[in-house]
């Protein structure tokens, strides 16, 4: 029985120039991968060092040779063959040389021409900007795709899957309703917390109430809300769509003639844009009672804090605040659903598509805020 | 059983490539109505490539695969949802709905194109069921079906609308000798009842045996058909050494020898 052992010596390699001028290795002793390496090391120099026309293995002192082994002997052969040029393998072993022979070097030489080269800095950057260009092209495509298919379901109600609208819509709206109003009220109550400080200075204590009705309002209730839906169902909708994609029930369904933006895609937007306006609501009351809390402690009454809101918020501020978390229902559940239809194969693609729908929604979620900020600076709100 | 020999699907000088990386090079075959259609070939070959473009998945490179006389690539709308309602697929994996019962799975397509009363669609999904014998799973998931019986459920779904083409992708495949036999009877069952024209994809010998009218077999090494005809006839008598090697299972350098 074959021992293992970690000796490098139990191998040696000499060289010879022959009278022919051929060079010839004479490799010795036991080859497996703890002692190849070094014979490897010293074979590949010897040969390139002389580069011989000629190039002459004596095998027969070898006594064991496991795949590092071959592998040597093979490159060997593969390099004097791709220089054109001559090697003979004397004394091998029967059952070594039956190992060597099933490798044909003409195989290995072919499938490195196949490999392409290094590419330049250009072709890098222009790869680069077609794919960048052919995403933004599939996802224009897409939008357009869900755009269309959510005026037909509007024009034609039955056909859409109401049992998967409410079933998302449970998912989306009342599973996500306690994080959300947590979420919401800590905010409140930080906010409170941390502008009543510097506000104690003027004697402007009431006009926190002021603050975080505006900013709940208008930025942080949406805000906050599409984050934490973001993260709940963006992934979730990416999750179960890819899914779907690698367990070919989009192909399925493709090929039974029902559309997947129509059967899948339209029943989890229609979801969010119902629930996410929803539980905005609902996270701006739970910010104010987050507000209230540190009111109360500051010794104002509930009565004084609730007069001081109504004044200080107007419908059209809270509609403003509804109208940014129906776009952002809308970049969650498409881009959710988006990055689940486009989920490649392999096993860490469903957790790609997940990653990318989160990360992509939440980018997305922060520009158009911005671009919304800007348009309700003009037009005053 | 190649019947009166019309053709019903026509392939015509069909190139399939992913990019710039061509996997089939310009073929081009026939299916005759009511028969048992193998494509066959090797690991990567290619036979889930030419499926996935015949049943309209994947637009060909070039050429042109025609259903019942229609291009199911140049069509679009109507026309194509016209072309699939003439076909069926059961996937590898039986592709399942694993949110719906089997019976919802089977519904799902009646409840899209009839206006069937709920009743007349349950009854239909149960004797699809039944003809693939699985009566008494309907209200399972899919998840606690065997391997075996969600490629039966996937059949069952593929019939829902009575196509006259099923195409089927590996249906034996990761299946029990046993399971995969009666498989194959439920095919020829269906094909010799129901007239039902298959597409089968597979490289399982047994099978092919068992249900295979015609076969093609695709090489990769030419990207292409490298034998046509019956199996056994290709076994027996083929010309090429690596189709007789396949059929007998030999390794490549025994028939090298």
């Amino acid at each position: 029985m074959e021992s293992y052992v970690k000796d490098s010596n139990l191998s040696s390699i000499t060289s010879q120039v022959n009278s022919d001028g051929s060079l010839q290795l004479n490799i010795a002793g036991r080859l497996d991968s703890n002692t190849t390496g070094k014979i490897w090391r010293q074979a590949k120099n010897e040969v390139e060092k002389n580069s011989p026309r000629n190039l002459v293995i004596d095998a027969s002192g070898i006594n064991y040779c496991d795949g590092a082994g071959i592998a040597l002997l093979f490159e060997l052969q593969l390099h004097q063959q791709k220089a054109g040029k001559e090697i003979e393998i004397r004394g091998l072993a029967n059952e070594f040389q039956q190992l060597l022979d099933q490798f044909k070097a003409g195989e290995f030489i072919e499938a490195e021409v196949e490999v392409p080269g290094p590419s330049n800095i250009f072709e890098k950057v222009g790869r680069s900007t077609l794919d960048i260009l052919q995403d933004f092209k599939a996802n224009i495509s897409f939008l357009g795709e869900v755009m269309v298919s959510l005026f037909y379901a509007m024009l034609h109600p039955r056909s859409v899957r109401w049992k998967d609208f409410l079933i998302t819509s449970e998912l989306i709206g009342v599973n996500a309703f306690s994080i959300v109003a947590l979420v919401c009220f800590l905010i409140g109550l930080v906010m409170a917390f941390q502008s009543a400080i510097p506000m104690q200075q003027y004697g402007a204590q009431l006009f926190v109430a002021n603050l975080i009705v505006i900013a709940m309002f208008k930025e942080l209730g949406p805000l906050m809300t599409a984050w934490v839906v973001n993260g709940r169902s963006a992934s979730a909708f990416a999750a179960e769509l890819g899914t779907m994609k690698v367990n070919e029930e989009i192909d399925a369904l493709t090929t039974m003639g029902l559309e997947p933006v129509r059967f899948l895609v339209v029943p989890r937007v229609l979801a969010a844009l119902v629930m996410i306006p929803i539980l905005t609501i609902f996270g701006n009351l739970f910010g104010l009672i987050g507000g209230l809390v540190v009111m109360l402690s500051l010794g104002f009454s509930v009565v004084t804090y609730v007069n001081q809101i109504t004044s200080a918020a107007t419908y059209v501020m809270l509609l403003a605040g509804l109208i940014k978390s129906v776009v952002f229902a809308f970049i969650i559940g498409g881009v959710g659903c988006m990055e689940g239809l486009r989920t490649k194969t392999g096993a860490s693609a469903v957790g790609d598509s997940t990653t990318s729908a989160v990360v992509v929604g939440l980018v997305m979620i922060i520009f158009v805020d911005g671009v919304f900020g800007v348009i309700y600076y003009f037009l005053g709100i | 059983m190649s019947g009166d020999k019309e053709p019903i699907i026509r392939v015509e000088n069909f190139t399939a490539a992913y990019g710039d990386n061509v996997i089939i090079d310009n073929i081009s075959f026939e299916v005759y109505r009511g028969e048992v259609f193998v494509i066959l070939g090797g690991s990567g070959c290619g036979k889930s490539t030419v499926l996935k473009h015949m049943i309209g998945l994947y637009e060909p490179a070039a050429g042109k695969i025609l259903i019942d006389g229609e291009d199911i690539a140049a069509s679009s709308g109507e026309d194509r949802l016209k072309i699939l309602k003439k076909i069926g697929v059961a996937y590898q994996s039986g592709a399942l709905f694993g949110s719906m019962t089997i019976l919802e799975n089977l519904r799902l397509s009646l409840e899209e194109y009839t206006d069937l009363s709920p009743d007349a669609m349950d009854l239909i999904s149960l004797m699809k069921l039944k003809l693939v014998g699985l009566s008494g799973s309907e209200h399972k998931m899919p998840s606690e079906l065997s391997g075996g019986m969600q490629k039966r459920a996937a059949l069952a779904r593929a019939m829902a609308l009575d196509p006259f083409i099923l195409f089927l992708d590996e249906p034996s495949a990761g299946l029990d000798p046993i399971t995969s036999a009666e498989l194959d009877q439920l095919i020829l069952r269906l094909a010799r009842s129901l007239k039902i024209t298959f597409v089968v994809v597979t490289h399982e010998l047994p099978s092919i045996y068992t249900i295979a009218d015609r076969v093609i077999m695709l090489d990769k090494r030419v990207k292409g058909i490298v034998a046509t005809g019956k199996p056994q006839d290709l076994r027996d008598h083929s010309d090429n050494p690596w189709v007789r090697q396949f059929f007998n299972r030999e390794v490549e350098s025994e028939v090298a020898a």
